[in-house]
């Protein structure tokens, strides 16, 4: 955990009363919306369908049990007992009501949360690995360098009116938990051939109505170098960026426009002069960022322990035991995922009960620390393996120990149409009906590894682009139509899906999954050659004879 | 942004001005007495351009009671009764199409 200094502290406090004076002179018409709205949306406030939206920083994606608790007290005070984990580790609140959301702020604040940048044209949460620090063969905890750009970006006075919003998200593994390349900036930490620890940048990575995968900007940035380096990118686009028409405002259309070279061109031109500045990290800024991070204190323990033995032969157990937990850096621990996404539940939702009592397990068995991930489950990062079972069968009466982790009912959606004011078809019922389609779980596993994601609209909140069958709602006289793209991925290896034919009805998306799971299973080359692997081997063409050839 | 008022009015039938009340977001809709409504069945309808024009600026005017006020369509086939016009103002009337996670 990181622990937030006395300035942190300061600026939240006041940043709340701030926003408390902002909102008490909206409600007395002291301010116009017009006036108002850019306010709200810089505190994390958007108008959805029904009420505001509420959506809630976490750094990182990295909670303490306390934040967490205090997370379920919001949901209960203040909304409808429930939040929704998102694609960028933050949680929505979808029923607050404007005039309590300073009070909610307040008690946020209280443990050091906020919603500061988490809408509007400005640096949004720095998101990460949300196995940051305990993932085996990581190359050192990139949650230090997220703070650091935190810190730089909070109430940047350069960056808080860019063209567009403005994404960061950074990885340390050679496996990408964090979706970089889909990121305005990515960032890849790594050791180069001369052993030197350093950055690989990449830039203009993105979803939205224009996906594009990010490309590498400069093959390695040292760490002392990363804020001159982030800022002359952040120059460069705030000085070029288009404002005229907000479809082509986001970097990576700039980056398109102008090419990759002539684009790292100007940036190398920028960052030239201000190389040496103040911008240049000396060691101890890092290291003092790296003494606030506390770590657990682990034993010395088997990784077989007798515990484990003895729960293996439970199929139950087994079976969630091999799905939801991970290798962790140390022997003896394991990463637990908490699915969030139970047969027919909303993807991402959970309710205050189930937030405090995750807490009180956090407590209990992960040294009171959570994470969150993008894939809109949480994480318990320090877990005893001793202690998995105990964990499950806690875990199983709150509904979270669903066993389809990776799997195809583990989906990511947006909100879509039952919330978004934006969206034009429904995202939930859906993934609900998907996850009521394929709850066998034999089933499940048989399929293997397969991300299904959803969005409501072309903003790509469910990041359906990069979905190994990606959903996409839209309206076509009145009516709910989804098209299906299918090969893209978020990983590593990250690529745009290709869409599979024309749009389908709202009734028949499940059905046409259904067929496009069944092709897989009859075509793949071997039971363990992945959805998206069998697709970039044979194309598109026989899933799209498959759906249509009867439709 | 352009504002409701500077954009082209066009209607294909009943509709109603709707919005979301400032202080705490809910769906409202506006009555033929120039005041607000939580109930779709109070709403003042409209048939022509001209007429959502007019009620759309009064809407528009109270800046401090509502927010994002514009013209949506809504049914009257059965015996005047108001229905929303669409899925999406159909959910903004009855709610979500879903189980919320928690019971209300």
């Amino acid at each position: 955990m990181y622990a937030y200094d006395e300035l942190d502290r300061t600026i939240i406090n006041e940043r709340v009363e701030e926003f408390r004076d902002q909102v008490k002179r909206r409600l007395s018409g002291e301010l116009s919306e017009d006036e108002f709205k850019m306010l709200r949306l810089q505190n994390g406030v958007y108008l959805q369908l029904h009420a505001y939206m509420f959506r809630v920083a976490i750094p990182y994606g990295t909670l303490s049990s306390e934040q967490l608790r205090r997370l379920a007290h919001v949901a209960r005070k203040y909304d409808r007992g429930y939040g929704h984990f998102t694609t960028r580790q933050n949680i929505q609140f979808n029923w607050i009501k404007l005039a309590e959301l300073p009070d909610a702020l307040a008690d946020l604040a209280d443990v050091g949360i906020h919603a500061m940048q988490t809408s509007g044209n400005n640096t949004r949460n720095v998101t990460s690995d949300q196995w940051a620090g305990v993932a085996p063969g990581e190359i050192e905890d990139p949650r230090i360098w997220s703070e650091l750009l935190r810190q730089y970006t909070t109430l940047h006075p350069e960056f808080s009116f860019l063209p567009r919003k403005f994404k960061f998200a950074i990885t340390a593994s050679d496996h990408d938990r964090a979706a970089i390349k889909v990121h305005d900036i990515g960032l890849r930490l790594y050791k180069n051939a001369a052993g030197e620890t350093g950055f690989e940048v990449l830039v203009g990575g993105g979803l939205g109505r224009t996906p594009f995968i990010g490309k590498t900007i400069k093959p390695f940035v040292h760490g002392h170098d990363l804020l001159s380096y982030v800022e002359a990118i952040l120059r460069v686009y705030n000085q070029y960026g288009r404002r005229d028409n907000i479809y082509k405002a986001r970097i990576k259309i700039l980056v398109h426009e102008l090419g990759i070279e002539k684009f790292a061109r100007e940036v190398e031109e920028e960052w030239l002069q201000m190389r040496d500045s103040a911008l240049a990290i000396d060691d101890a800024v890092i290291e003092d960022i790296r003494s606030r991070f506390s770590y657990p204190a682990y034993e010395k323990l088997p990784h077989m322990p007798d515990e484990l033995k003895k729960a293996a032969h439970d199929p139950h157990f087994e079976a969630w035991r091999k799905n939801a937990t991970f290798p962790h850096k140390v022997p003896g621990y394991a990463i637990a995922v908490l699915s969030l996404k139970p047969v027919g539940g909303p993807p991402g939702d959970a309710t205050a009960d189930q937030m405090d009592a995750i807490a009180d397990l956090a407590d209990k068995y992960s040294f009171g620390e959570i994470r969150v991930g993008h894939e809109q489950n949480l994480a318990l990062p320090h877990v005893a393996r001793r202690d998995l079972p105990a964990l499950w069968k806690a875990l199983d009466k709150i509904g979270a120990a669903t066993p389809n982790v990776n799997l195809v009912t583990d989906i990511i959606a947006c909100p879509g149409l039952d919330y978004c004011s934006l969206a034009n078809a429904r995202s939930i019922p859906i993934a609900q009906e998907l996850t009521r389609r394929f709850a066998n779980h034999d089933t499940a596993n048989l399929i293997g590894r397969l991300h299904i994601n959803i969005s409501g609209c072309i903003n790509a909140c469910g990041h359906h682009h990069v979905g190994h069958i990606g959903i996409l709602g839209v309206e076509k006289n009145g009516e709910e139509f989804y098209q299906i793209t299918i090969g893209g991925r978020a990983d590593e290896k990250a690529e745009v899906g290709t869409l599979i034919g024309p749009a389908v009805p709202y009734g028949d998306v499940a059905d046409v999954i259904e067929d496009i799971v069944e092709a897989y299973l009859a075509l793949r080359a071997r039971p363990d050659e992945l959805f998206v692997d069998a697709v970039k081997r044979l194309g598109v063409e026989p899933f799209r004879e498959r759906v249509y050839a009867t439709r | 942004m352009t504002s409701p008022l500077q954009q082209k009015i066009k209607i294909t039938g009943p509709s109603v001005i709707t919005a979301n009340r400032t202080w705490d977001g809910i769906v409202i809709w506006r009555t033929a007495a120039k005041g607000w409504t939580t109930e779709l069945s109070d709403a003042a309808i409209v048939r022509t351009a001209d007429e959502a024009r007019a009620l759309l600026a009064e809407s528009v005017a109270d800046d401090v009671g509502a927010i994002g006020a514009y013209i949506a369509p809504v049914d009257l086939k059965d015996s005047d009764k108001i229905t929303p016009g669409n899925l999406r103002e159909h959910i903004r009337s009855a709610g979500v199409t879903i189980d919320l996670p928690v019971s209300a």
